[in-house]
């Protein structure tokens, strides 16, 4: 399983110029994701799969992308779930 | 010390409307057309809102579309920056509307729906054909592409369709559905003992709605507004009193909820002379319930004092007279019991309605 995550329809990911952080709006919602979520959701634009996304953060942060794998896998579930992001 | 800015700005552009839904949350006093605030002036609270950092904007009424510049205001808060969403009956979305709203960069509109049974929703809007045209309207939202959020509110007589609501939803591509229970205040207080669902009802509702999410998880989101008389907890009212939203009425009084007018002792700071920035940091009326230092016991010394925030102004005045008291929904209120016996004078109670009308009450059985 190689997913392209995109955002859900009617969210968008956008900074919060005020607040001086990255905040995800969607009908009704909103979510304001932790600076790893926020990452990894600055690389969903309907095109990178997950593999990608995987590879340009282990690359940025010099980590092993197994484990970064398992985080964004666990990541984009619980994102899937609440309904911000189609997979 | 300056609170953390608002997150939601409730627009209510007007109380005019076509349905006279009898759970409707407008005040009993409806705000007449030539009180409303004119276009130049939510222009400015807008350019205000986005400056003091709110981030989503919800246009409502009565009929946001009853407005003529709604999607002029619009226009204006997406380009400002603002997430828009619209609150809407559907019954005059027709092409022109929906094609200036596309234009106007709208992100996302909710659709009301009063049931799955066309005749029992005119019934409820009292409006001829006024599921047709939500069925149109539905699916003029979807071929445009945007997405689409179904509204049910429930009740003593439609509490048992939940399964067929949701499935409406499905047929219709909505992404979202809130299954919303009454709240009881407003017109709805008014009809309380004709539309309090029972204890078996509300869990049927409940199971209904679990197993639809479980169906849908990541197809569809379902939100689940339950109603207070059966609860042991008080619901954290507007995320707590003047922390997250600021709601302006169609006079451009600015209040932290749309029941806030029923309070007695609050003068509500006009937008049409206060800044927001007054309003949310230093107006009387934000300030006066903002936080934990204005409670009494239960609440005072209760772990969950941060977590529901008392639960609800409105209704602890409503049904205590007390508007510093814990909301009688919480069972840990010396009160609770007042819960309980609107639920017992219910049973049994007759489905005659008091529709919601500017002048006159019309009663329909």
């Amino acid at each position: 399983m190689n997913p392209v995550p995109r955002l859900s329809p009617g969210h968008k990911f956008r900074l919060d110029r005020v607040r001086g952080a990255w905040v995800l709006l969607g009908p009704e919602r909103m979510f304001v994701p932790d600076e790893h979520a926020t990452e990894v959701l600055k690389l969903i634009d309907g095109q990178r799969d997950v593999a990608a996304i995987v590879a340009d953060l282990a690359a940025r942060f010099n980590a092993p992308s197994e484990a970064i794998r398992i985080d964004v896998d666990a990541m984009l579930a619980d994102l899937s779930a609440r309904g911000a992001v189609r997979l | 010390m300056t609170p953390p800015p608002p997150l939601g700005l409730i627009a209510e552009l007007t109380h005019r409307c076509p349905l006279q839904c009898p759970y409707c949350s407008n005040p009993l006093d409806l705000e007449r057309a030539a009180a409303e605030l004119d276009t130049a002036t939510w222009l400015r609270v807008l350019d205000q809102a986005a400056e003091i950092g709110v981030l989503q904007v919800h246009l409502t009424g009565g009929e946001p579309l009853a407005r003529r510049d709604c999607s002029e205001l619009v226009a204006h808060a997406s380009a400002n920056g603002l997430y828009t969403n619209l609150i809407t009956s559907g019954v005059t979305l027709d092409d022109r509307a929906m094609a200036a709203l596309l234009a106007a960069g709208i992100d996302h509109i909710q659709l009301s729906f009063q049931d799955v049974v066309a005749s029992e929703n005119d019934r409820f809007g009292a409006s001829p054909n006024a599921f047709a045209k939500k069925q149109a309207a539905a699916a003029r939202i979807r071929q445009a592409g945007l997405p689409l959020t179904l509204n049910f509110v429930i009740h003593r007589a439609n509490a048992g369709r939940v399964p067929q609501m949701i499935a409406m939803a499905e047929a219709l591509g909505a992404d979202r559905t809130e299954i919303a229970h009454v709240q009881y205040y407003g017109w709805g207080l008014v009809n309380r003992a004709a539309l309090l669902p029972t204890l078996d009802q509300l869990h049927a509702a409940t199971e209904a709605v679990d197993d639809a999410r479980a169906r849908l998880s990541g197809r569809m989101v379902i939100d689940y507004v339950v109603p207070d008389y059966h609860a042991a907890r008080p619901k954290a009212c507007m995320g707590g009193w003047a922390q997250r939203f600021m709601n302006i009425s169609p006079a451009g009084r600015a209040m932290p909820c749309h029941a806030a007018e029923t309070l007695p002792g609050f003068t509500f700071p006009s937008v049409r002379d206060v800044p927001l920035s007054d309003i949310w940091n230093s107006s009387d009326a934000f300030l006066r319930f903002r936080g934990t230092a204005w409670m009494k016991e239960p609440c005072r010394s209760c772990d969950r004092r941060e977590v529901d925030w008392g639960g609800c102004r409105c209704q602890a005045f409503a049904l205590l007279g007390d508007t510093h008291a814990t909301d009688p929904a919480c069972e840990l209120s010396p009160d609770h019991g007042v819960m309980q016996a609107a639920v017992t004078e219910s049973e049994g109670a007759a489905g005659a309605y008091v529709f919601r009308k500017p002048r006159k009450d019309v009663v329909l059985s």
